[in-house]
């Protein structure tokens, strides 16, 4: 039985799926990208046995290199791997480390259109990282929090930078820091919802990357848009998922 | 580099530590775009030797031409015509840059947000790192944009031999009448400058060298609709970046060789690439030498670019003019007639673009479109929404790219083109 591996290289963590040749998961690795993003993804590779394998994410050509592995584009392996959990998705949204994606695809799960964000770190799971720290609240607890808010502060800068130092003065002024959270998310999840509007008007929304596990994310958006938003158990995986099925379906 | 190119720099005013600096980024870049390319016609040898010497041998030979009393016409845009140039024996060259320079020196004349191409052309001033413009006895400013507008107001004090040109705006009969007052007026300083008196055979003369100069490209352009391209589009784009630069009639020989060697290709099907590979049209802003950052990051994802839709490219060297008039004012009207038709995104309204764009689609069978705008460039990206709305509607796949000079983004970018051309697979 023939096995083939997906990895999907990210700014913030690396994650490897492996399929059968049936497609059934027969495992799912996860590691952080940190400082030298090779070592980590030899590590991951030595944990979990594979023929073949393709890669996708940021680090894909650093990986292609070194390994010599197939590549594809962080689009393409989302489209895949969402159609995989959701079999007539034709719209997704996928919002990772360093960038965000919307994607709309032909009937037929090809990509017919997508967008992505501009260079910098604005609308982006860096962006909420950093915004939480500022605020004292772990990552995993963000959006929680934030949905305990009485009401939602309005953060006007959409800059990392300006959105920090503004971040620190509604702080100083003595405002709840969850209502400055759920503020944030709203500024984030405004972008998002135009990035999906610009390539597709209606249907269900598939949400993707680690920052669709941020239980607030998923409901402004749902809530912003007036449109269903499903989100997969493990949403960070699905490129690493969506990579593998690719390079199955090749064979 | 030999000696003597150095004292030719220094006597014309060049900073040498800059141009030097220049040239290596300039090297570096040709090597590992150009010469790492496989499969490259032969004759495109020709294009390695000009670019080697671009600064070197071409600027010799227009100090010589000016030693034997020939003028230099510096121009920014496609709507300068040569053919008048040529009939009041001078020469034009292009100054469009496609490099950031002394970008710090730049920015204390220019706003920041000003597309790269204006900031560019500043930069090589400052930076006293263009030998052409160097050389030149006028250069050719025109209203375009409001950003080369007011640019040329800044540039003014900075060159004491600027003319500006106006240029209309509509394509109306008042639109040709200016355009036609303009080109008269350029003529009438050309004359003054060069103190040679342009003649109905002068001006045929210099028509029939640019037509033929443009009937080569378009013959190469036609050899691009092959399946296999026989020609890479980084190539393709160099050979009409050179279209700005080089002697004329050379040049035209060189490309017509090259048209013979393509041809054999196609007739024995070979190409660049293989049969099927991704076929992609890119429309949009001008790419000056040596921006060649798209048409690398396009040719290393898979694809091939079979035209171009830009002023470098098919916008500017579209239709040739009529040779048949009998009077200096007939040539001139015929002039006329054929530069109105450019297709330029300062023109309102600009329907004739989108139609030709979707020509381009099918002349040269492109699977796609990449629409290249340069940022803060006004007229091109506002077009692109249009364009791309309109080639959606026929089924015509189109990726809008904003970017500018910078490699900032180009692992961004390399991600957006490859999803793209996996999306045209
Ligand atoms: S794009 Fe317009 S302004 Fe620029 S060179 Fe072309 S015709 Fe001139
Ligand atoms: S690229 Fe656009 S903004 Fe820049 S000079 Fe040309 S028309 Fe003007």
């Amino acid at each position: 039985m023939t096995h083939y591996g997906g990895i999907d290289i990210g700014s913030r963590t690396i994650e490897l799926v492996v399929v059968d040749e049936a497609g059934q998961v027969c495992a799912s690795l996860q590691c952080d990208t940190g400082y030298d993003p090779l070592a980590a993804t030899r590590s991951l590779i030595d944990a979990a046995p594979f023929d073949r394998i393709m890669a996708t994410g940021y680090g894909r050509t650093l990986f292609e290199i070194s390994f010599e592995s197939r590549t594809v584009t962080e689009i393409k392996a989302h489209a895949r791997g969402a159609r995989a959990l959701f079999g007539d998705a034709a719209t997704i949204i996928d919002i990772g480390g360093q960038d965000s994606k919307a994607i709309a695809l032909l009937e037929n799960g090809r990509v017919k259109k997508f967008e992505m964000n501009d260079r910098c770190a604005a609308g982006t799971g860096k962006f909420l990282e950093i915004m939480a720290r500022t605020l004292g609240f772990t990552i995993d607890d963000f959006g929680r929090e934030a949905l305990q808010a009485q009401n939602a502060l309005t953060i006007s800068s959409m800059c990392t930078v300006f959105a920090e130092s503004e971040v620190t003065s509604l702080i100083a002024k003595g405002e709840d820091p969850r209502n400055i959270a759920l503020g944030l998310h709203h500024s984030v999840i405004r972008r998002a919802a135009a990035m999906i509007n610009r390539v597709s008007s209606a249907g269900d929304v598939v949400f993707t990357g680690g920052v669709a596990r941020n239980p607030c994310m998923t409901e402004l958006l749902a809530k912003q848009l007036g449109r269903r938003v499903l989100v997969p158990d493990e949403p960070q995986r699905i490129g690493a998922l969506g990579a593998a099925l690719l390079l199955m379906e090749e064979h | 580099m030999s000696i003597d190119y150095q004292t030719m720099w220094t006597d014309l005013g060049l900073d040498l530590t800059s141009h030097d600096a220049l040239l290596n980024v300039l090297g570096t870049a040709y090597r590992d775009i150009y010469l790492a390319q496989e499969n490259r016609p032969e004759t495109m040898a020709y294009f390695d030797f000009v670019m080697s010497e671009v600064h070197g041998l071409r600027i010799k030979e227009l100090l010589d031409e000016k030693a034997a009393g020939r003028k230099i016409i510096g121009s920014y845009c496609v709507f300068v015509p040569e053919e008048m140039v040529l009939a009041a024996n001078a020469t034009l060259v292009g100054l469009c840059s496609g490099a950031d320079f002394a970008m710090e020196e730049v920015e204390k004349l220019l706003p920041r947000n000003t597309c790269a191409l204006i900031k560019s052309s500043f930069g090589f001033k400052l930076g006293k790192v263009c030998p052409y413009l160097e050389s030149a006895d006028m250069i050719v400013g025109e209203n375009t944009c409001d950003g080369k507008k007011k640019a040329y107001e800044s540039l003014r004090p900075l060159v004491d031999n600027l003319y500006v040109m106006d240029l209309p705006q509509v394509k109306s009969a008042n639109g040709k009448a200016l355009l036609k007052s303009e080109y008269l007026r350029f003529m009438e300083a050309l004359q003054e400058l060069t103190g040679v008196a342009v003649t109905t055979e002068s001006l045929r003369s210099g028509i029939k060298t640019v037509n033929a100069k443009r009937n080569a490209i378009h013959r190469l352009s036609a050899l691009r609709a092959a399946d296999p391209a026989p020609i890479s589009g980084l190539d393709a784009l160099l050979a009409n970046q050179v279209f700005f630069y080089d002697n004329p009639a050379r040049f035209t020989d060189a490309v017509n060789k090259i048209c013979d060697e393509l041809e054999q290709r196609v007739a024995s099907k070979s190409g660049v690439c293989p049969v099927g590979t991704p076929r992609i049209l890119v429309s949009g802003c001008p790419q000056a030498v040596p921006n060649w950052k798209l048409p690398m990051i396009v040719e290393n994802s898979g694809a091939i670019i079979v035209g171009e839709e830009s002023c470098v490219g098919e916008r500017g060297t579209r239709n040739c003019v009529d040779e048949s008039g009998s009077t200096v004012d007939q040539l001139i009207d015929a002039i006329v007639e054929r530069y109105f038709q450019v297709d330029c995104a300062i023109f309102t309204p600009n329907t004739d673009r989108l139609a030709h764009i979707e020509e381009m689609v099918k002349a040269y069978r492109a699977d796609g479109v990449i629409h290249y705008g340069l940022q803060f460039c006004q007229p091109y990206l506002m077009e692109a929404i249009p364009v791309e709305k309109a080639l959606e509607e026929k089924g015509i796949p189109c990726l809008r790219l904003e970017t500018d000079y910078s490699m900032e983004d180009a692992g961004q970018l390399t991600t957006r083109v490859e999803a793209f051309v996996e999306q045209l697979r």
